[in-house]
């Protein structure tokens, strides 16, 4: 099987449905399938190793994802904010490769490295133009369809692959082919070098739901192009979701009366955003959907039911589930495990493990699946008693304080509860006699004073324990996320491990 | 594998090392040169993106070519499977 099968499929059954909207371009399931197999022809005769893509969404993304896939070489879709220097490293990596997007970039950053480079005009138009009928894509499975750096932490970016049998597996194991009705639209605007855009385009072509395209989110043209096309599903990173309810309660208007499913994913949803969201939009389900690049995006979501039911319920536990990500799918296992490998039992937290056909765990440097195939995903969490999963951060985030591991996740839950904080980070520093210890930083809410440092303390120590009490303090202006609404615990790290700024209090 | 009737295209699943025919015919990798009769008995076509499943549910197949055909193992006819789709998550 061929990833290519997703496209293939949809133009079969339907050639001349419009499968894709983008800056007012309307492109049907027979001309996206016309595009990606005239692209994979002068991908196989160019002899490149890899398809990189450098630029912002567009149908050019689609017609090179199914391109190289029908072509047997990897796609593999380039974060065009990384600085020159990284970039460059990653040019180096992928060549000799054909780039679409940003020619001048790649030209500058890798002249003599065999990029052949096409801007993403040209590029449509040679795939259009090259009318090619033979297709004869590699079926094993085996093949590697997408390559995607995952940010590195202090090494270099991981190249994490996903075959098309885990693609094909996630895809085929969660939509129904065509389920989309003529007025079904989905909204896509995350960027198309994250899984979760990725998944986004497969999903919506297998299910024949047309593919409303923005390629920079703003949240007014959000709001307009949602209305505009009467989008009935859309995909956002909590951050995006913050923006769009923000410029409602400011009194924006949009007829968002389409809007029946709206699914989110890639960073920490917070709970009072997800509240107004619910409150705001009472006539659209969310979906809280948890995944990895190396899982080929979901392996667990909690569903429109679980959120309205955990938002209407009084008892405390049933509620909590607001903050779960919810149960695995059915077509995988999800399993925490101890520092030894030990699966736990419900409550307990450790890391979170899965397997599935959908779960790649590789990279190209090796794989980081075990024996049985499960793949630790660094995540720490734990299950509840009705197989709930509940993320508490990175396991690397996690402060190893005297033998004992702290999660960040606690500290930062009770901090948010205090009505002065906006936001809360903990994470670890250096001490001489625990190894680590905790260090928070906090936002406050703007008509608010800062709380003191006493009663930060105070407040963690009574609701949790003394062990969780931070030793240092700073206040910030804002957090650091990375633009899919993840916080970079890391990066407060390393600021705090300087001399303190005039943001910040000296303990 | 494809049929050697009509058009009907599928994909496997689930296999175990069940037999798969199409219009009454074995399927192969490979279309034969020349198309075989379609057995009436098996005439009630095949759909486009649909499942389709023995009854113990050990043998699976996907359609991605539709056909005139309808499919069976070992000259039992298959089912379609029902879709039991998750909230939309992408």
């Amino acid at each position: 099987m061929n990833l290519s099968l997703v496209l293939q499929m949809a133009a079969e059954a339907e050639p001349e449905r419009i499968g894709l909207v983008c800056d007012g371009r309307r492109w049907s399931y027979r001309a996206l399938w016309d595009g990606a197999r005239g692209a994979a022809a002068l991908i196989r005769e160019s002899g490149c190793a890899h398809v990189a893509l450098l630029d912002e969404n567009s149908e050019a993304a689609a017609v090179a994802l199914f391109g190289a896939a029908l072509a047997g070489v990897p796609y593999v879709p380039l974060n065009y904010r990384l600085a020159d220097a990284d970039l460059a490293a990653l040019l180096g990596r992928v060549a000799p490769a054909c780039l679409i997007g940003d020619t001048g970039r790649s030209e500058r950053l890798a002249p003599d490295h065999g990029i052949r480079a096409f801007t993403r005009a040209a590029f449509m138009s040679a795939a259009l133009e090259r009318a090619e009928n033979s297709v004869a894509p590699d079926e094993s499975g085996t093949g590697v369809a997408i390559q995607l750096f995952t940010s590195g932490t202090t090494a270099a970016p991981k190249a994490a692959i996903l075959r098309h049998a885990n693609l094909l597996a996630y895809i085929l194991g969660t939509v129904e082919f065509g389920s989309a009705s003529m007025d079904e639209a989905a909204l896509v605007c995350v960027p198309p070098y994250h899984i979760a855009g990725i998944a986004a385009l497969l999903s919506s072509i297998y299910a024949q739901r047309r593919i409303l395209l923005l390629p920079a989110f703003d949240p007014d043209d959000w709001l307009a192009f949602a209305a505009a096309e009467r989008a009935t599903n859309a995909f956002v990173v909590p951050t995006m979701l913050a923006r769009i309810i923000a410029r409602l309660e400011a009194g924006r208007s949009a007829d968002l009366s389409a809007l029946a499913a709206v699914a989110y994913g890639g960073g920490r949803m917070p709970l009072e955003l997800i509240a107004r969201a619910l409150e705001l939009l009472p006539h659209t389900g969310f979906t809280n959907a948890y995944g990895l690049t190396e899982t080929s995006s979901t392996i667990a979501l909690l569903g429109p039911e679980e959120h309205r039911a955990a938002h209407r319920a009084s008892d405390p536990v049933e509620r909590a589930r607001l903050g779960s990500v919810g149960r695995p799918l059915p077509t995988v296992q999800i399993e925490i495990r101890d520092e030894t490998g030990r699966a736990l039992p419900p409550g307990q937290p450790g890391e979170i493990y899965v397997r599935g056909e959908q779960v790649s765990g590789e990279y190209r440097e090796r794989s980081a699946l075990d024996a049985d195939g499960w793949f630790a995903t660094r995540d720490a969490g734990w299950i509840d008693s009705q197989g709930y999963l509940y993320l508490s951060g990175r396991a690397d985030d996690v402060i190893v304080r005297g033998g004992e591991n702290i999660s960040p996740g606690e500290i930062e839950d009770v901090l948010r509860s205090h009505p002065a904080i906006a936001d809360a980070a903990a994470f670890a520093m250096p001490s001489e006699e625990w190894g680590e210890t905790v260090a928070i930083a906090v936002v406050v809410r703007p008509d608010h004073a800062a709380p003191a440092e006493a009663e930060l303390k105070q407040l963690i120590k009574s609701r949790l324990r003394s062990s969780r009490v931070p030793e240092r303090i700073a206040f910030r202006e804002a957090l650091p996320y990375n633009e899919m609404g993840k916080l970079l615990r890391r990066e407060l790290r390393k600021q705090l491990s300087e001399p303190p700024t005039a943001g910040e209090r000296a303990p | 594998m494809k049929s050697a009737v009509c058009d009907t295209e599928v994909v496997v699943i689930k296999a175990g090392d069940a037999p798969v025919e199409c219009g009454g015919v074995p399927m192969a990798a490979e279309r034969p040169a020349q198309q075989a009769p379609l057995d009436p008995a098996f005439a009630g076509g095949t759909k486009i993106g649909k499942r389709y499943v023995n009854a113990a549910h050990t043998l699976e197949l996907l359609c991605i070519k539709a056909g005139q055909g309808s499919l069976s193992s070992g000259g039992v006819a298959l089912q379609p499977r029902e879709a039991k789709p998750l909230p939309s998550s992408d």
